[in-house]
């Protein structure tokens, strides 16, 4: 029954998140109704490899984003430089009020705009519980003139280890908390990783690929975590490769290639963008085929059987 | 062969002031470099501003002695800074540079010709500049304890001040590593950006452990300056550091007790080899063909040495370390 209560919730929120973005036009950089990231003339090269190069990103508050491309289209770098790992060559980006261009990583992360890694980064030699605790903020007990005084921070600690429980136990991860992360495996780590971000109490959260090396089942799960964080009004921008996946959760896709966004628009229709195919498959994958069209045709059937 | 006397040096030597000086200077590393995985090589250079404050504040100026510690441990907080500010955003191995080529900087200073009249060149300082502390000494003779006998008064009193001051920085070590601030200094030894993705600002958290670090490692200069009442530049090289380092790992890093546990090992084995060999040679059962008395000092540390490198061997994580966790960088 909760469960049943749950997924109509679900799907309440993601029909209103759907709704606020009806109106918006499918066209790369279009300005969302209720905006919460907007990015302009983000520029990044490496030698001559133009990395990013994206004329505008808007982001709609409380929505699920994804952003999808070929391997090497610079999404991740993109995602670097909106969170300050990586300074760009030209461009600015505001979160919220706040100018992001020239801030530090940590205080972005700081503002409620965090980010997981596309190669995780659990802390090995400290327990699932201690990654965790890591996570949550303006702790009385990071202060070196307090840290000594275990008085002045004990009664914080038991709220953000009551929290990380929590957490834990919502990600599946509660039996491991007191092992090292060290000796989680990939899928674990990537589940860690997201549990922790949630710890520092994001508005907006950015995940670089969290289903990549998921088994389908946990797939499913995670899925169903991003779209809980929805609901409780979290931004969520996040890459991913699986379509099925993009498909099933977001609100909304932004697809790059080649350091350009070159569409936008809801899942359903992106996919079948003209230019998004091309972009995955080649902008000349049917000329060779034209004349033996029915050898493709022939090989879609075969698939599908 | 005297055994007995062997025993007794070498077991003095485990609770004597090089002791207390050594674990000092790797306390300060273990903070550095144990817990935030700083590499500090410059720690002699700490050393050195400490020793160095209370003998010029002190002998050269004619200040007070209590001045003199506290200029020693503000000189070490602003090393700390001029050191950070530039290395402390990049890569790690930059710190290892600038330190240990400050460190040497500082040496050359105060061993130079041209302040010779502050310094003493490559003498040193000698006098009886430390007599405000030692007009505390409520012992009126030498103490001994078991085994363990010091030759005055004066080297019982410093001795015991010295355990304390260790008790005390084990014990505020403790308390900061099991602190959500030893935490966030464990995160960015593993991983920077992952604690900076957490919204840690890790510049300054890496800066704290630095100059903490930094005031114990002086605190080791202060205390040589007192126990010996003379500076001497030489004894301030990087081999000052390296042997710190040395003690580091032989006890364990980022253990609490690690250093001192390593500093009374380190010390009673080059002590005990070198009584051993010295009486070896001195009652000829090892003949002067094979070992002259003066080349003991060389080869006691090739002894320790080849002692270490079974250490690492056999034991890579030290004595205290846990080997678990030098198993998960595997991964
Ligand atoms: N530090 C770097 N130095 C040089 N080139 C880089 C660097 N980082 C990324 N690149 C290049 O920039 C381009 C974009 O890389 P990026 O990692 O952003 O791609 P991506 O879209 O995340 O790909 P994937 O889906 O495979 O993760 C690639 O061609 C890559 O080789
Ligand atoms: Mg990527």
């Amino acid at each position: 029954m909760t469960a049943k209560t749950a997924t109509s919730a679900s799907d309440s929120v993601s029909a209103r998140a759907v709704a606020a973005l009806s109106g918006v036009k499918s066209e790369p950089g279009i300005t969302k109704p209720d905006e919460i990231l907007v990015a302009e003339n983000i520029n990044r090269h490496f030698g001559g490899l133009v990395a990013v190069d994206v004329d505008r990103l808007s982001v709609q508050r409380a929505s699920i984003t994804a952003l999808i491309g070929p391997n090497g289209a610079g999404k991740t770098t993109f995602f670097n430089v909106l969170a300050g790992f990586d300074t760009p060559d030209a461009g600015t980006w505001r979160y919220e009020n706040h100018e992001l261009r020239n801030k530090a990583a940590y205080k972005i992360a700081q503002l409620g705009m965090v980010r997981t890694f596309q190669l995780t980064k659990v802390l090995a030699k400290m327990t699932v519980l201690e990654n965790m605790r890591l996570g949550a903020q303006r702790q009385l007990g990071e202060r070196i003139l307090a840290a000594p005084f275990p008085f002045a921070w004990s009664g914080q600690e038991e709220q953000v280890t009551e929290r990380a429980l929590t957490l834990l136990r919502r990600f599946n991860l509660y039996e491991k908390k007191d092992d090292f992360a060290g000796t989680m495996s990939g899928g674990q780590r990537k589940l860690l990783e997201m549990a922790r971000a949630l710890m520092t109490d994001p508005t907006m959260i950015m995940l670089d690929e969290p289903m990549a090396g998921v088994n389908p089942a946990l797939t499913q799960s995670l899925l169903g975590h991003i779209k809980e964080l929805r609901e409780e009004g979290l931004t969520v921008l996040f890459i991913e490769h699986d379509m099925d996946a993009v498909r099933d959760i977001s609100d909304w896709v932004v697809v790059m290639a080649q350091g350009r966004i070159i569409a936008e628009g809801p899942p359903a229709s992106v996919m079948r963008d003209k230019a998004v195919i091309d972009a995955y498959l080649g902008a000349h994958h049917d000329e060779e085929l034209t004349k033996s069209g029915e050898s493709l045709t022939q090989n879609k059937k075969a698939k599908s059987t | 062969m005297d055994w007995g006397q062997i025993f007794v040096i070498s077991i003095t030597a485990m609770v004597g002031s090089t002791t207390i000086i050594y674990a000092l200077a790797a306390l300060g590393l273990n903070i550095q470099f144990g817990y935030t995985g700083l590499l500090n090589f410059g720690q002699a250079g700490f050393a050195a501003i400490g020793a160095y404050s209370v003998a010029v504040v002190t002998a050269t100026l004619g200040q007070s002695l209590w001045l003199s510690i506290f200029i020693g441990l503000i000189g070490a907080v602003i090393f700390g800074l001029i050191l950070g500010i530039p290395t402390l955003r990049l890569r790690a191995d930059y710190l290892a540079i600038v330190t240990i080529a400050a460190a040497e900087v500082i040496r050359q200073t105060v061993r130079s010709v041209s302040l010779n009249e502050y310094f003493g060149g490559s003498d040193g300082i000698t006098g009886k500049y430390a007599r405000e502390f030692y007009s505390f000494n409520p012992f009126d003779q030498a103490i001994s304890w078991g085994p363990i006998q010091f030759n005055s008064a004066q080297a019982s009193w410093i001795t015991v001040v010295g355990w304390v001051l260790i008790g005390l920085i084990v014990l505020l070590t403790w308390l900061l590593v099991r602190s959500p601030w030893g935490r966030v200094v464990k995160s960015i030894r593993e991983d920077e950006n992952a604690s900076r993705s957490l919204g840690k600002n890790v510049y300054f958290y890496k800066m704290q452990a630095l100059i903490l670090g930094g005031v114990v490692g002086s605190l080791a200069g202060i205390y040589w300056a007192i126990d010996a009442q003379s500076v001497q530049p030489d004894n301030y090289s990087s081999r000052f550091t390296f042997f710190a380092y040395t003690i580091l790992i032989l006890g364990g890093a980022a253990r609490v007790f690690g250093p001192v546990v390593g500093s009374i090992i380190f010390w009673f084995i080059l002590v005990f080899i070198g009584e051993s060999l010295t009486q070896l040679v001195a009652t000829g059962i090892i003949p002067d063909t094979i070992l002259r008395s003066d080349q003991i000092g060389q080869v006691r540390f090739m002894l320790v040495g080849l002692a270490l490198m079974l250490l690492i061997v056999y034991r890579p994580q030290g004595i205290f370390g846990d080997k678990r966790e030098l198993a998960l960088d595997d991964r």
